[in-house]
């Protein structure tokens, strides 16, 4: 029996060893197709590297970092000083890897005659109840405003980098991902959204923010104001398994992925 | 002796089984309400189902739920305009007129249509729909009262036509036969007799149709369009109370006054269907008695 017992033991330890190092990503729906690309790649040469990627959102991944739970923290914001603090009080030191950038595309429907707008009209316009584009210098149409639904780190990085934190106006309408905002602005010749560079198509048109296009270049450069970018955190100096696979994000192979998924690589 | 122990067993199984749902109902309500309690030492009752801002991850959040609730009540009102003339109306038909060889085409035909999933419903609101009722009547956006009560309405159909099939066909022939002895012709029984009769399993039928409807999900997220107002037409997007707990609690952190309102909203939909589940449950005890049945 005790022998029994003994082999178990060994095995219950020996298994994980087997199966590879294990890493844990936990955190935002936006990182969430680049880290899932990344993983399976460098799973594809690291034999050894267990990575298991979950979503949440950006606050349950910092959460979910300082409670231990995750390796790395994937999130669309930088981390909080409630959530840096929280992490001290547990004697964890939160450490940001910039993996991307992301920039918000504001976009209208293609029949739209608006080119442009300042930040400050696409706030009046999400946060007030402008009613028409003709304020804009638009078509006699009803303004139909879109947003991303209250939870996502999307509608928090435009809340931040747009609405100064005011609340989106109350009829606007919600849609749970980038694709659904598209397909909702693509067929509403009134409407405004806001997506990821990635999800632009020839379906809808984007605007240009104070004058600037968003693009590669202009998110890049800092130029184009409705940009971020998006973390991957760690508690302390990454080491191991964790170290390799954040240098293999940051590194040319996962940077061509966040090109391929639509986000804007950190280099050229 | 050990067949006696089997059977004994057996019925023991049985009776757990039964009782089982039982469980299941009371572990639902106190996870509901220790759940949603927490909410309000932030917000008082009547704020919350009072209050007309829904702005739960804003800093300070705003936990006011009547434009979700009103929405919810919109929807499931204008379902019930469409599903109850249809149900019943497919009822009588199916139950007074059709024949044989129809009834065993449209019986079949009108389960199935409660078999569709609800997703598939939504994919048909969204995409079809609504903005084919967005170019008729030249609205800004298609995904708002008029559409979600059209689909609720038609998913809810079948719930009602069938139910309601069923109380017709529990109406006593005597009735009928009765009805014609005394020279009513077939109008006049079905008018003053037969639905009269069979007038609180039909109203079962609605109330059961209206659960359905306000209970509905999916479909809801996919085509109210999700904007927390208090509609003031029936061309206003909304945010039935299903659709914010479905859209917010996957990303609302465990544990946060975001999370317990959700339980609370999620509670106060519970009490309604309750409350839709227990008349219409008062009502066919009724009827049944009246009729001297004793199913």
């Amino acid at each position: 029996m005790k022998k029994i017992m003994t082999i178990l033991l060994v095995l219950g330890f020996a298994a994980p060893a087997l199966a590879g190092q294990k890493v844990v990503v936990e955190g935002s729906t936006t990182l969430l197709p680049i880290a899932q690309k990344a993983a399976e790649e460098f799973m594809k040469t690291e034999k050894d590297a267990d990575i298991s990627i979950r979503g949440g959102g950006s606050g349950v991944g910092i959460a979910s970092l300082i409670d231990g739970a995750c390796d790395i923290g994937d999130s669309s914001r930088p981390i909080k000083q409630g959530e840096l603090d929280r992490a001290a009080k547990r004697g964890r030191k939160i450490k940001a890897h910039i993996v991307a950038m992301d920039g918000l595309s504001s976009i209208v429907h293609p029949s739209n005659t608006v080119g442009g707008l300042t930040k400050e009209q696409l706030k009046k316009i999400y946060t007030t109840r402008a009613a028409n584009w003709k304020e804009f210098g638009g078509p006699d149409l009803k303004i139909v405003v879109v947003s991303r639904d209250s939870a996502g780190g999307t509608f928090e990085a435009f809340g931040e980098l747009v609405l100064n934190k005011k609340n989106v106006r109350p009829d606007a309408i919600m849609q749970a991902s980038n694709q659904g905002v598209v397909s909702i602005v693509a067929r509403t010749p009134g409407a405004i959204g806001y997506v990821g560079l990635g999800y632009l198509s020839a379906s809808v048109k984007a605007i240009s923010v104070n004058g600037v296009m968003p693009s590669r270049e202009t998110v890049l450069r800092g130029k184009y104001p409705v940009s971020r970018p998006l973390f991957m955190y760690t508690a302390g100096e990454p080491e191991g398994m964790v170290k390799k696979f954040i240098e293999f994000v940051k590194g040319p192979e996962g940077q061509k992925l966040v090109e391929e998924e639509g986000f804007v690589s950190l280099k050229k | 002796m050990i067949k006696r122990n089997k059977e004994k067993g057996i019925e023991w199984l049985f009776t757990a089984l039964a009782f089982s749902s039982l469980v299941f109902l009371t572990g639902i309500v106190i996870v509901l309400v220790k759940e949603a309690l927490p909410i309000f030492s932030t917000v008082s009752l009547p704020a919350f189902l009072g209050g007309e801002s829904w702005y739960p991850t804003a800093e300070p959040p705003e936990f006011g739920i009547f434009p979700l609730i009103m929405a919810s009540f919109w929807v499931s009102a204008g379902a019930m305009l469409i599903c109850v003339p249809l149900g019943v109306g497919s009822a009588l038909y199916l139950h007074e007129l059709a024949g044989e060889r129809q009834r065993a085409v449209l019986k079949p035909v009108i389960e199935v249509l409660a078999s569709v999933p609800s997703i598939i419903y939504g994919f048909f609101g969204m995409v079809i729909l609504a903005p084919f009722l967005q170019d008729r009547f030249n609205l800004p956006i298609g995904l708002c009262v008029l559409s979600t009560s059209i689909v609720l309405g038609v998913m809810a159909t079948p719930t009602v036509a069938s139910i309601a099939e069923d109380a017709l066909g529990y109406v006593p022939r005597s009735f009928r036969e009765a009805s014609f002895a005394l020279g009513a012709n077939r109008w006049e029984t079905l008018t003053r007799v037969i639905i009269p009769a069979a007038g609180s399993g039909i109203s079962t039928a609605v109330i059961l149709g209206m659960s359905r409807a306000i209970g509905e999900t999916m479909t809801v997220l996919m085509v109210a369009g999700g904007a927390a107002v208090v509609p003031s037409s029936i061309f206003d997007p909304v945010r039935p109370m299903t659709a914010a707990i479905a859209a917010e609690m996957g990303e609302a952190p465990v544990g946060s006054d975001h999370y317990h309102a959700l339980f609370a909203v999620a509670l106060a939909l519970f009490i309604v269907t309750f409350a839709f589940n227990i008349i219409a449950e008062l009502i066919s005890r009724r009827y049944r008695l009246k009729l001297g049945l004793s199913r």
